[in-house]
């Protein structure tokens, strides 16, 4: 079945998708989060605040769509990882709720109590970002399967690679948000930004490259896949895309165009995640369950895929129209009165 | 510690307490987002700056309410999952498309236009506006409809097949939609959530009007609610009459429940008040009824016969405490609704609706009682449809995942401490707006940082409003 385009890699592509575009777009917005500690100033943080308080909310959609579009497209794999990667969900949505409330609650506080939602933005976008990189290492490591279930203990995920894929997604969430704030804002603000643009850069290749390193270690299938005899011609332009890539950045770092860093940025992190992808396909949980062993039958993906066809296109297209609206630099007081 | 409980008891705790303090955040922000289109169409209509004001007043609250239900709501997306590994598995198919809608033309349509509904109304111009407040409301609708069609689904599934891993798939969409108690169940919610609204808006309008009947904003609002419980808690109670006569025709154990007959009645069934229900002795102990009453609402006859739970295997009877008690707590708020209405319909008609000391203390206790009514509502529906998830198909326990009961008992713990620290401070927080009237030049989310309002005087925003 492999090569033809199905249903169910059309599918596989659409659940990528959603998930990738949740985590260009809440990536971003996370990492304003993570970032949030280096920025004590209460204008600074007003102003990072008020650059994504119209927005967010339709970031975090795209990970309810990854979720629920995973149950109804691939229900095998939605009851087998979620059991497995228990933990490390719970302290997500944990994670969540504290950073989502704290974008009203620190509006509506007296001024000792917006501290204290200042921490919960910035301690819940952590704890977020950390367990979305765990519960991705701890996937590419595979989980214990036995029939339909999950068959593995509550703390199977913890390893040390799933700890540095939790890192690196920290780091790559940290350089989006810095990336953003060079686009967004001015000033004294926008250059403390570039600083941190250049140091997150170099962690954030640090990180590519030992997951990169590690990543085949973990399994046999994926040492073959990146690097056998024909798949090498496959795969080898994507470390070559990521070296253009960072050139790119780094001059547009250095010269100063606020524009290209945040863009360039996201262009690290889809060729990082067309990595993940190469390596994972056709599985989707790695090394037990392909993708059509997964499958909804195909009348659920046909009934779903007639409104994803429609409703995809319009829905990046309003949303865009959102992101036109608040469009531009954020001034300090001029927030969005 | 949890190594003596049960995990599928724990995970069954752990959804009911999440799903309780997640409902009443739609239920709010259904009916207030409705409300806010009104207001901003009033206003767009009548130029009246009272409207404008409102609106703003309110769209702060729905901002803090929008945003509690939608991380409460993520718990809920990832729970399925996470704790439900078995009715995921089995149900995904079918439910998992349901939810899949939902978030493409509900979640996605609210979140999208929210920003610009908040913050836009002087970067897009009043049209365009109006236009993202119609259609977060729209959104509110569109997303119940499909949860409460996947819902209504685990209740009286219908239009589906089991394929051979064991798993429910569609034979027919629209049957699956629209299978037989979701009408009844989208319309009796609906209600359930502009009547909440209702109350909130009522109460928030007559605790202002105590302090000073001349507001015009508390005037306006509390007018506006009243008129709505007037007219929608009459509807409301049809509407559940009509809901319940459904259940007894697809569930009727739930029924039997809520009615508390553990045994049958071939000569018509009494309709017990009160009483205590015994589950181990199938029996209802201290019972104060009315003799053939119950026949007379579920069957329109005296006489008829009604079955009780002795008919039904005991290894299929729900917890009938729960459902009888919720029941009757839902009925009982939905009766003194009902009563508000009315009594404030007799003021206004008196000329009295803003003068009334005994209407206005009334429409302030019943503040919250719309919460209160939706959570029993859902125990009563819930409950009644255990010990199945779906109903007469799949048993809870054996679509709960295989977890130990620690890893379920530790997150429930979190979760109750979390939610016990943000639902306090979101409380709080919208408390504080509630307890200021609006103010003469209301401004939307944002601009009324602590630091500004406090510069208003309650004094001079009196005087200002009543410009």
């Amino acid at each position: 079945m492999t090569g033809a385009v199905d249903l169910a890699t059309l599918w596989a592509f659409i659940i990528a998708f959603a998930v990738f575009v949740y985590v260009v777009m809440d990536g971003f917005d996370l990492g304003l989060g993570i970032l949030f500690p280096l920025f004590p100033a209460k204008a600074d943080r007003d102003v990072i605040m008020n650059s994504v308080a119209p927005v967010w909310d339709g970031n975090e959609t795209w990970l309810v769509l990854g979720g629920g579009g995973l149950m109804a497209a691939f229900p095998l794999a939605y009851a087998v990882l979620m059991p497995a990667l228990y933990v490390p969900m719970v302290a997500m949505l944990i994670g969540l709720i504290f950073r989502g409330v704290a974008f009203e609650f620190r509006w509506r506080t007296t001024q000792s109590e917006r501290n204290r939602w200042d921490i919960a933005f910035a301690g819940g976008s952590w704890l977020a970002a950390l367990a979305q990189g765990i519960a991705l290492g701890a996937i590419l490591q595979g989980v214990h399967v036995e029939g339909r279930h999950y068959a593995g203990g509550w703390w199977d995920w913890l390893t040390p690679f799933s700890i540095l894929t939790g890192a690196a997604l920290v780091v790559g969430y940290a350089l989006l948000g810095a990336t953003w704030l060079v686009m967004k804002t001015e000033g004294a603000l926008r250059d403390e930004a570039y600083r941190l643009s250049w140091a997150l850069l170099l962690a954030m290749l640090g990180a590519i490259g030992a997951v990169s390193v590690a990543t085949p270690f973990l399994h046999v299938q994926y040492t073959q896949r990146w690097f056998a005899w024909p798949n090498i011609i496959l795969t080898a332009p994507v470390p070559i895309a990521v070296a253009a890539v960072t050139a790119l950045l780094l001059r547009s770092l250095a010269g100063k165009r606020d524009y290209q860093p945040f863009f360039l940025s996201l262009t690290l992190f889809a060729l990082s995640y067309a990595g993940l992808g190469i390596s994972m396909y056709p599985y989707i949980v790695p090394q037990s369950i392909t993708i059509w062993q997964a499958a909804s039958p195909a009348n659920s993906q046909l009934f779903m895929l007639a409104g994803v066809a429609v409703l995809i296109p319009l829905i990046l297209g309003y949303t865009g129209w959102a992101y036109w609206v608040f469009r531009g630099k954020v001034r300090p007081g001029s927030g969005y009165h | 510690m949890f190594e003596g409980f049960d995990a599928v008891g724990l995970a069954r705790a752990q959804f009911a307490f999440t799903m309780s303090f997640h409902i009443v955040f739609p239920a709010f922000s259904i009916g207030l987002a409705s409300y806010l289109a009104v207001l901003e169409a009033l206003w767009l209509w009548t130029g009246r700056e009272v409207f404008l004001n409102l609106f703003n007043y309110w769209l702060k609250i729905f901002a803090i309410a929008f945003g509690m239900g939608v991380v409460s709501g993520i718990v809920m997306s990832y729970q399925f999952g996470t704790n439900w590994s078995g009715f995921s598995d089995k149900t995904g198919p079918v439910i998992g498309p349901l939810m899949a809608y939902e978030v493409l033309t509900a979640f996605f349509l609210e979140a999208g236009f929210l920003g610009v509904m908040l913050f836009g109304l002087e970067r897009v111009g009043h049209r365009l506006h109006f236009l993202a407040t119609l259609m977060v409301a729209i959104g509110t609708l569109i997303s119940a409809f499909w949860i409460l069609s996947a819902n209504s689904w685990m209740q009286t599934p219908a239009g589906y097949a089991v394929n051979a891993d064991g798993q429910f798939v569609a034979a027919s969409w629209l049957q699956v939609i629209f299978n037989p108690s979701f009408p009844y169940r989208l319309v009796h919610m609906v209600l359930a959530a502009y009547l909440t609204t209702a109350l909130v808006v009522g109460a928030v309008g007559a605790l202002h009007l105590l302090r000073d009947r001349h507001l015009p904003g508390p005037r306006v609002m509390f007018s506006m609610a009243m008129w709505m419980a007037t007219l929608v808690a009459p509807i409301q109670i049809l509407a559940g009459d009509q809901h319940g006569l459904n259940t007894l025709e697809h569930q009727p154990a739930k029924v039997m429940a809520m009615e508390g007959h553990f045994t049958g009645h071939p000569d018509g069934a009494p309709l017990i008040l009160f009483g205590w229900p015994d589950q181990a002795k199938g029996e209802m102990k201290y019972a104060i009824e009315i003799p053939k009453a119950s026949s007379l609402i579920l069957k329109h006859s005296l006489d008829a016969p009604l079955k009780g739970l002795d008919s039904v295997p005991r290894e299929n009877w729900p917890p009938v405490a729960v459902i009888f008690w919720s029941f009757r707590i839902m009925v009982g708020i939905g009766f003194l609704m009902l009563g508000l209405g009315l009594f404030s319909l007799w003021t206004r008609w008196r000329g009295r609706l803003y003068e009334s000391r005994l209407l206005h203390i009334f429409a302030l206790a019943m503040g919250p009682a719309g919460f209160i009514a939706v959570l029993a509502g859902w125990f009563t529906t819930e409950v009644g449809r255990q010990p199945f998830l779906v109903y007469g198909l799949l048993r809870t326990a054996d679509a709960a995942s295989p977890l130990a009961a620690p890893a379920v008992g530790s997150s429930l713990i979190a979760f109750i401490i979390v939610y016990f620290i943000v639902y306090a401070a979101g409380l709080t927080y919208l408390f504080r707006l509630m307890a200021q009237p609006p103010h003469h030049g209301e401004q939307g989310p944002r601009a009324d940082q602590p630091a500004r309002a406090a510069g208003i005087t309650p004094a001079a925003a009196a005087e200002g409003a009543a410009r």
